[in-house]
Order: structure tokens, then C-alpha cells, then sequence
């Protein structure tokens, strides 16, 4: 097991560097001069020749990036140009309210996914299947963000139970557990749990069925175990599978998280990311796609070793 | 004689054994979601491309004292939006750029990701290995998030983010494409094409080729739902199509505003993308069952 892990960790090294790589190279992709946020418009040429010596963007590119790499491996992704901030604390301040969405969306998608995948797999062809694969394809169909948004003309506009947007009385960014908080919360997390939701039901489904018809279910069986424990041997065989298509879609929210947070204005990586964008803050959008990038690199690590953990097989492979 | 041969080539075609494909398309017109959604789908492109001749109001033209009509206006069936200009209007003619920009990521990126996966799956080896591991980068980043990074870093524009989903999804097509063409390189028939000195290129082409196509076309026409709901995202963030062209997920954005004063015109635009996006999934889910394509 040992070796496994660290055979997979030295896997991700070269996918660290590529990642950081792109994320740096995203600057220079970027029309124009990188420093345009920064200059005024009448800036002169000798400012502007200035600026980019402080930036180090006269110096050719591989020695940026190798700077720009080495300050990053010691914490340091610059300062925002939009508030002078460092971004590294911008970003994890954002991710950790992004977090807090994306595990809450995790519980109910997650929970009712399984369920649904699972009574609808084993039910296959009835019209239980019928409902629960309808859910589940409106679930991976829907524009999220347009969700969103009847939620809160539903609960908000028209019944007037929850607040539309923001994470917390006051407006403030800081979380708290009491229902003055969760408030905020439940629209977001329920929006953000819809896709999550169809994906695990559709794999589970399958996964069940797919057990369910191999020539052990039958053995078992003719044994004369009990459906319930037939059962626990579906869960045992489809549990490798749900936990690495389940990590991942953790993942996916918690990096795709704009759309959801943009409609609720909820105080995340995702809104960060919005305003980066939009006020051409280069080192912070650079920052947020890194950070979002790394944490998604390590779930993955994370969900393999998972898998390879309950499922020995995989680690011969 | 001349009798019986009449008949006997009568007779032919109803005993002649259906090809692949005849099956295929039997069983996908016997699947009645499937049919409904093609259906659905036809409206909308036909609408989307007759707009002008359908005699409907023109969609750019706004007036400050009907702005914001309910649904069921007279004259304005669905309404107007924050500007007044007819919703039933700009929803049909938002088909257009719409589904342009849903649609031709995904078409682009079939054919760069089919090529590259084809070549790796069947060069193999160091060739393989540079493709597939480049495509493992772009797999390091959420979809959502690569979208959005790098219609971020290039600006708004149409262009930029039919540019930036194309990239979404060419790993993803690659990998595929990959797979499957490495299962079929080692079949017997392959092998019997190189013995009788078929060369590289007429192997892919002739014999490969029609045998991955199918379960990629499959995989594609699933990822176009994907991707109307990212293109149309990208235009709701501000990222894509720029006002005042009708475009679904624009409307959405400009419509947000109007939430509190009308809010079932200003969901209106995310109805379309729903509908669009539910038919291809349904569609895709179709030919997977009638081609027998597992998961």
C-alpha cells in the first residue's frame, strides 16, 4: 500500500508542474500588455518600461516562470492589483467559504444520488427506475446557475422564506453554524447539489444493475442469503467506483463553484475568481485558478488512494 | 425462368440481413423519448434559422414605456424584457447564436480529439505517450474552472469562448477516442489489413476510423448539453456573447435585475437552455442504448 501511495505521488509531481505552468502561462495569453490593469492610460513608454522591470516581465520567459515557481513553493503568489492584498490569504479566506458550500451541496447530492442510484438499479425497468432516472437526467441537464436563480424567485421573490443572496446577516464573510447563517446557505447548497445528484444516481444505477446481473448475485442467492445481504454485496462491489466518481464531482464543485456563487453573491473562491476577472486583477485570477487547480490534484490523489485502499485490485493495475 | 428470377429479386431485399447501422437506426426510431427529443430539437433549429420569415417582432427593438410586460400581453406573448424589446422574439432568435456557440466547441473539438486520439491510440508508444499526458494536465483542472480561466485570461468575446470550451473538451474527446482505438488496433482484421500492406494512413483511415467513430459521436453528442449550459454560462458571467445580441445566457444576466419586478420573463431564457440541453443528453442517451455502447 505504502509503495502505492508514494508510486502515485511521484505521479502527480510532473501534473503539479504542468498545472502551475498553465496557470502561469494564462498571463501571457492574455491580449495585450500584462501591466494594462496596473498603467494608467496615459501612461509613458518610460513608466511602462519602469513597471515591467518591478514585475520582472522584461526578463524572458522561462526565467519568469522559475521565479514566479519558486516564490509560489514559498507562499508567495504576489499581491492583488485591485486591493494591494496578498493573494495567497485573498484565496484561502474565499476557499474556505467555497468549502463550506461544497460539502454542503455534497450531503444532499451525495445522499440522495445513492439513493436514488441504488433503488433505481435495483428496481431497473420499473417505474421507480422511470422517476429516478428522469431526476437524474434533469439533474445533468439543467443550467445551474438559471436553477439558481427560480430558487430564489421562488423562496425569496415570492415566498419570502430565505435570503436571496449573500452568506450571512449583515453581509459579513464570516460563517457561523446557527441558523442565522445556514439561512444562506440552503438555497446555494441545494442549487450546487442538483448536478452532483443526477451524475451519482446515473452511476450507481448502472453499477447496480451491472452487479446485480453478474453470476455471483446468483450464487449467492441459490445459497439462500437474504436480499438484505445481497444487498451489503451490491454496496461492497459498487462502493470503489461510487467513491471515485463521488471525489471527483467534490472536486468539480468545489473549482466550478462561479456560476452558483455569482447568482447568490455567495463569498467564495468562485466570486473572487468573478472579480478578478472583471477587474483584469491578473495575480489574483492567476492565484485562485492555482490554488482551485491544487486542491482538485489532491482530491484526486486523494480519491485513488481511497480506492486502491478498499479495492486491492486496483493496485496491481 | 425470367419468372422466377422476377420474383426471387423481389423476394431479396425482405430476407437480406439488416446491416449495423439499418439496426441502429430501426431501434433509435422505435425509442420514443429519443424521437420526441430529435423532434423538440428540429423545432428549435428551424425556428432559430427561419426567424426572420416567421413574422415576429424585431428583437433589438426596445421602447422605454412597455418594458417588462407579464407574460400573456397581448402582442407580446411571452412578454417584454428590462428593455422592451418581445421576448418571444429574442428567445427564437437567440437560438442562433446559442446553439452556435454550444454546438461548435463540441465540433471542433470532435475532430482535433478524434485525430489525436486515433494517432495515439494507434502510433502508440513515445507519440502516445506526449499526447496522453499532455491531456492528462488539462484533466488536472475542473472543466467549469478551465473554461473560465481561460476565458478570463483572452477577454470576452464569441470567439474567445467558442475557443475556450473547444479546449474543454478536446482532452476529454482525446481520451476517448484513445481508448476505444486502442481496443479496435489489435483486432484480427487490422492485423490482415497490414499483412496485405495496407499503409498507416489507409489503416486508420479505411479501417479504423468507421469502427471508433461510432462510440465518440456517442460521447460527443452527450458533451454537447455540457457544453450549451457552460457557453451560455460564459455569456451569463459577461464572458461571451456581448449586448445587445440576443443570446440566451446574456438574457439571463440582463434579466436578473428584473427578478423582483417580473420573474418568470426573465427565466424564461434558461427554459430554452434547459430544453436544449435535456434533448441531446436524452438524444445521446438514445443512440447509446441503440448502438449497445456500455457506460
Amino acid at each position: 500500500m505504502l509503495a502505492y501511495i508514494a508510486r502515485r505521488i511521484v505521479y502527480v509531481i510532473p501534473i503539479v508542474l504542468s498545472v502551475a505552468l498553465v496557470c502561469f502561462l494564462l498571463v501571457h495569453i492574455t491580449p495585450g500588455d500584462p501591466l494594462v490593469a496596473v498603467l494608467p492610460a496615459d501612461a509613458s513608454q518610460e513608466l511602462a518600461a519602469q513597471m515591467r522591470a518591478a514585475y520582472g516581465f522584461d526578463r524572458p520567459l522561462p526565467v519568469q516562470f522559475g521565479l514566479w515557481l519558486w516564490r509560489a513553493l514559498h507562499g508567495d503568489l504576489g499581491n492583488s492589483i485591485a486591493t494591494g492584498r496578498p493573494v495567497l490569504a485573498e484565496v484561502l479566506r474565499a476557499v474556505s467559504n467555497t468549502v463550506t458550500l461544497a460539502i454542503a451541496a455534497a450531503l444532499i447530492g451525495f445522499t440522495l444520488g445513492l439513493l436514488f442510484g441504488l433503488i433505481a438499479g435495483y428496481f431497473r425497468d420499473t417505474w421507480v427506475d422511470k422517476v429516478a432516472t428522469s431526476i437524474a437526467i434533469a439533474g445533468v441537464s439543467v443550467p445551474h446557475y438559471w436553477l439558481g436563480m427560480v430558487m430564489v424567485i421562488i423562496f425569496s421573490v415570492q415566498l419570502n422564506w430565505l435570503p436571496a443572496v449573500g452568506a450571512g446577516p449583515g453581509g459579513s464573510g464570516s460563517w457561523g453554524w446557527d441558523w442565522e447563517h445556514m439561512k444562506y446557505l440552503i438555497l446555494p447548497a441545494i442549487t450546487t447539489s442538483v448536478i452532483p445528484m443526477g451524475i451519482v444516481t446515473r452511476t450507481v444505477r448502472a453499477l447496480t444493475g451491472d452487479i446485480l446481473s453478474q453470476d455471483f448475485v446468483e450464487a449467492l442467492r441459490a445459497k439462500g442469503l437474504r436480499e438484505l445481504d445481497v444487498f451489503r454485496h451490491v454496496i461492497k462491489n459498487a462502493a470503489p467506483t461510487a467513491l471515485a466518481v463521488m471525489g471527483l464531482q467534490l472536486g468539480y464543485m468545489l473549482g466550478g463553484s462561479i456560476l452558483i456563487e455569482t447568482v447568490f453573491s455567495w463569498p467564495g473562491s468562485g466570486l473572487l475568481l468573478n472579480s478578478a476577472i472583471f477587474q483584469r486583477d491578473l495575480p489574483l485570477l492567476q492565484g485562485t485558478i492555482l490554488v482551485l487547480a491544487l486542491f482538485f490534484v489532491t482530491l484526486n490523489l486523494l480519491v485513488d488512494i481511497a480506492q486502491a485502499s478498499i479495492d486491492p485490485r486496483i493496485k496491481r493495475g | 425462368m425470367a419468372v422466377m428470377s422476377d420474383t426471387a429479386l423481389q423476394a431479396a431485399p425482405a430476407t437480406k440481413a439488416r446491416g449495423y447501422w439499418a439496426t441502429v437506426g430501426r431501434r433509435i426510431r422505435r425509442d420514443k423519448v429519443a424521437m420526441a427529443c430529435a423532434v423538440v430539437l428540429t423545432l428549435i433549429f428551424l425556428s432559430a434559422l427561419f426567424a426572420p420569415w416567421l413574422g415576429l417582432a424585431d428583437p433589438y427593438q426596445g421602447s422605454m414605456i412597455r418594458r417588462l410586460r407579464h407574460i400573456g400581453t397581448p402582442n407580446y406573448p411571452l412578454g417584454t424584457d428590462e428593455l422592451g424589446r418581445d421576448m418571444l422574439a429574442r428567445l427564437i432568435y437567440g437560438g442562433r447564436l446559442s446553439l452556435i456557440i454550444g454546438i461548435l466547441p463540441v465540433i471542433f473539438a470532435f475532430i482535433i480529439g478524434t485525430s489525436l486520439g486515433l494517432v495515439a491510440g494507434y502510433v502508440g508508444g513515445k507519440l502516445n505517450t506526449a499526447i496522453m499526458r499532455t491531456v492528462d494536465v488539462f484533466y488536472a483542472f475542473p472543466s467549469v474552472l478551465l473554461a473560465i480561466a481561460i476565458s478570463g485570461a483572452l477577454g470576452a468575446g464569441i470567439v474567445n469562448s467558442i475557443v475556450s470550451l473547444t479546449i474543454v473538451f478536446v482532452p476529454q474527446i482525446t481520451r476517448v477516442a484513445e481508448s476505444v482505438t486502442t481496443g479496435v488496433r489489435n483486432m484480427d482484421f487490422v492485423e490482415a489489413a497490414r499483412a496485405s500492406g495496407a499503409g498507416p494512413f489507409t489503416i486508420m483511415r479505411v479501417h479504423m476510423l468507421g469502427n471508433v467513430l461510432g462510440p465518440i459521436f456517442v460521447y460527443a453528442t452527450g458533451l454537447i448539453s455540457v457544453s450549451m449550459i457552460l457557453a451560455a454560462g460564459l455569456s451569463f458571467l459577461g464572458l461571451g456573447t456581448k449586448p445587445p445580441e440576443p443570446e440566451w445566457g446574456l438574457m439571463l444576466n440582463t434579466l436578473r435585475t428584473a427578478i423582483y419586478v417580473n420573474p418568470w420573463v426573465a427565466a424564461l431564457p434558461g427554459v430554452m437552455i434547459f430544453a436544449v440541453s435535456i434533448c441531446f443528453n436524452l438524444l445521446s442517451d438514445g443512440m447509446r442504448s441503440a448502438m449497445d455502447i456500455r457506460n
